[in-house]
């Protein structure tokens, strides 16, 4: 069956100015799926999300249901549902705009996700930073509890929850799930050993399903259209709709809900091609923990299997966009900075490898390191990789031993140029238009003679890595 | 929350909450930090024990309240001092040094007094990229101040942040935790102006008029200040897609329960017809 090349659900009637009302959820089918959800068996509401096919939206992709079957029944302990809000992963950018949008799909996802996990308390942990979407959240709780769809007894069912939100305080790390638990016992967000994992021993020690913003607000839908119309879109293992957040060199950047496995060629089309007078350079697939990909890989269906063969990672489909303005051992930097920055401390080869990333990367990014640097990057990536407590050691070393792979030659420009060769203007939002100032390099900027410049002369090329074999 | 015995020995403390008032002068931080002392302030805190009680009662257990307490002694204090410190251990039953560990691991914590309005530049890649570089330095020059300071009449302190969940609006600026979307060097020096001048502007996707500090962190410590309704339920960007698909008559396949529905309707007015 196909489908159309965008799907809006989630998002479908966000043109009414009142969407994170009640009033509007319940005008277009909300809290529908509750009631439904609440006359099956537990059992029955776990089997109809797993047979969706739905996978966990916060990045990893690990089959919902799944997560969910894996919590012990009858184990005489409490259970908690903890949807993670923590919404910090650089790029992404589609949890914030769904609970400012339509905070009412969520709280009835959570209520049916607490119903079929048998949990009666349920948390949102929503980063701080963002105090309008925390109003939104703490607003439409309170509806919920006055519309009898929290608290004791929901709806006459026997089914009593409460739904506390929960603000964060400043740290990407608490997207991880076992740091977030932490973190919502009032201690530091560091992640924790596993196993046991948070199913077993989440919150309190007590059996705990962690699931992203929008996981939770995909399953109304699922449970009201059936698990067949959710896999109806998508690929076979990647199934459904996604948010596809683009954003940067871009005409219209913004929010696309699509299959999973719509490519991103199709997302620059209908988002009007890349900035006028530029080109692609380089792209995340989702958040800058996953590889960059270049111009090649604009035809890779936007899945999980497909991006994973192409070397990088679906992630949260934050796709970041870059043209030749940028310089990539500027961007390199500051996400490594923004790693040093936010690791925990906890691991040495995530505390101490950041540390040295930023100070070599620093170095070429001025000119002023050596060319076996670029080799001693490599080396450091390689002894975090893996090696580290939690995957932000592995987001960290993505960009670099990526952009290596691909812009090795750019690396070794600032090298032989003593200097970054870009113009750090050209790149920004009110940049003077491409074709009033020719390969988008301002004339008055300095260092712009255009010959001296990757940008307007021969870009060097992309290194040959895997999959660039490919006739581009 | 401010007592007035409070009010009394600082005239030139702006009242929370009130923020029409013009900023107070110079050199505020230094006669808060002197003044915010001793007696007085220990009672102000005790004053916040009802509210942290409050809190406590929210999680099945009480070190969970150890967040938003934080966030309550912001809302009080403008910042986590000392002071704040022992009075959360004092309710949480934990030592100082448990609850500064906490205090000391999360970015929003300030442990010096912010200024009435938190200006955050996103300099994470891709909103450096796109002009958040050339906007925190503006401002910097513009405010006279460097990453993680305040302006001398206390009205502005300026820090540079990490992604903030709006790259489709890119390059963003946020105020108190609110978002200003697609800024350039000079709409930013605009904001901070009008900041400064107590006539602050309203944010892209945000309350129609900006809190203080204080009052967003009393949200953020679960609070409500009445204000959810205010604002744009979405920003341009937030809808591209969804413009997109209406233009072109796209959307979610119909469920099959629905298609049959709906034939089974169509069938039914036809027969009756």
């Amino acid at each position: 069956m196909t489908t159309d090349l965008l799907t809006p659900v989630l998002t479908a009637h966000w043109d009414e100015p009142d969407s994170y009302t009640m009033a509007a959820y319940k005008r277009h089918g909300g809290y529908e799926a509750l009631p439904t959800a609440l006359g099956m068996h537990q059992d029955a509401v776990m089997q109809l999300v797993k047979a969706s096919g739905l996978r966990g939206r916060g990045g990893a992709g690990f089959p919902t249901g799944l997560k969910w079957g894996f919590i012990p029944q009858g184990d005489g302990k409490p259970h908690y549902l903890v949807v993670n809000a923590d919404e910090s992963e650089p790029g992404t950018c589609k949890d914030v705009p769904i609970m400012l949008a339509n905070p009412h799909v969520l709280i009835e996802g959570a209520i049916i996700a607490s119903y079929a996990i048998r949990a009666t308390h349920a948390f949102i942990y929503v980063r701080g930073e963002v105090l309008h979407a925390i109003r939104r959240l703490q607003h439409a709780v309170d509806e919920a509890y006055e519309a009898g769809y929290l608290g004791r007894n929901i709806l006459g069912s026997g089914f009593d929850l409460e739904l506390v939100v929960h603000a964060g305080a400043g740290a990407y790390i608490c997207g991880e799930e076992t740091a977030l638990l932490d973190s919502l016992e009032g201690r530091r967000g560091q992640p924790r050993l596993r196993p046991p994992f948070p199913a077993v021993a989440g919150l309190y020690a007590a059996p705990t399903v962690v699931n992203n913003v929008e996981s939770i607000a995909s399953v109304p839908s699922i449970v009201v259209n059936g698990p067949d119309w959710f896999a109806a879109m998508g690929t076979e293992k990647s199934a459904g709709f996604g948010f596809f957040s683009l954003s940067g060199h871009i005409n219209r950047p913004g929010q696309y809900e699509a299959p999973l496995g719509i490519t991103l060629r199709q997302l620059i089309d209908l988002a009007g091609g890349v900035r006028s007078g530029h080109e692609l350079k380089f792209w995340t697939p989702g958040g800058s923990s996953t590889p960059i990909l270049t111009a090649e890989h604009l035809d890779v269906p936007l899945d999980f299997e497909a991006v994973g063969a192409a070397g990088s990672l679906l992630g949260t489909r934050a796709l970041q966009i870059f043209d030749d303005t940028t310089c990539i051992v500027r961007a390199v930097l500051r996400w490594t900075e923004f790693y040093a920055h936010e690791s925990c401390g906890k691991c040495t080869p995530c505390r101490e490898g950041t540390y040295w990333l930023v100070q070599i990367l620093d170095r070429l990014e001025r000119g002023e390191g050596k060319a076996d640097e670029l080799d001693q990057l490599l080396d450091i990536s390689d002894n975090i990789l893996g090696r580290a407590f939690c995957a932000l050691g592995d987001g960290a070393v993505a960009p670099i031993t990526s952009s290596i792979e691909y812009f090795r030659d750019e690396y070794l420009a600032h090298l032989n140029r003593g200097r970054c060769p870009f113009d750090a203007a050209a790149s920004t939002l009110f940049a003077a238009p491409a074709q009033q100032t020719p390969e988008g390099l301002a004339p008055d900027a300095p260092g712009s003679p255009a010959a001296e410049t990757p940008g307007a002369e021969t870009p060097p090329e992309p290194t040959a890595g895997p999959g660039s074999a490919s006739d581009d | 929350m401010t007592e007035a015995g409070e009010r009394e020995e600082r005239p030139n403390e702006p009242i929370p909450g009130d923020g029409e008032q013009p900023m107070s002068t110079a050199g505020r931080e230094g006669e808060a930090s002197a003044e915010f002392s001793g007696k007085t302030k220990k009672a102000s805190l005790d004053a916040l024990e009802v509210q942290a009680k409050e809190i406590i009662a929210r999680y099945p257990q009480p070190r969970s309240a150890l967040l938003p307490l934080l966030h309550l002694l912001q809302a009080e204090e403008g910042y986590v001092s000392p002071d704040g410190i022992e009075f959360a251990a004092e309710q949480l039953q934990l030592t100082t040094a448990e609850v500064a560990g906490v205090v000391t691991f999360y970015t929003m914590y300030k442990r010096r007094p912010v200024g009435d309005y938190h200006v955050g530049v996103c300099t994470n890649t891709l909103c450096a990229v796109m002009g958040g570089d050339a906007i925190f330095a503006t401002l910097k020059e513009h405010l006279g101040v460097g990453n993680d300071e305040t302006t001398d009449d206390g009205a502005v302190t300026l820090e540079h942040i990490e992604c903030n969940a709006a790259c489709d609006f890119a390059p963003v600026v946020m105020v108190n935790w609110e978002f200003f979307d697609n800024q350039t060097p000079e709409s930013a020096k605009d904001l901070v102006d009008r900041l400064r001048s107590g006539n602050p502007p309203a944010p892209s996707r945000g309350a129609q008029h900006l809190c203080t500090w204080k009052e967003a962190s009393r949200v953020l410590a679960g609070f409500s200040d009445g204000r959810a309704t205010e604002g744009a339920n979405a920003g341009p960007a937030t809808l591209v897609g969804l413009t997109i698909a209406k233009e072109r008559g796209w959307s979610a396949p119909e469920p099959a329960a629905k298609r049959a529905a709906a034939s089974e309707d169509t069938e039914g007015r036809d027969g009756r017809q």
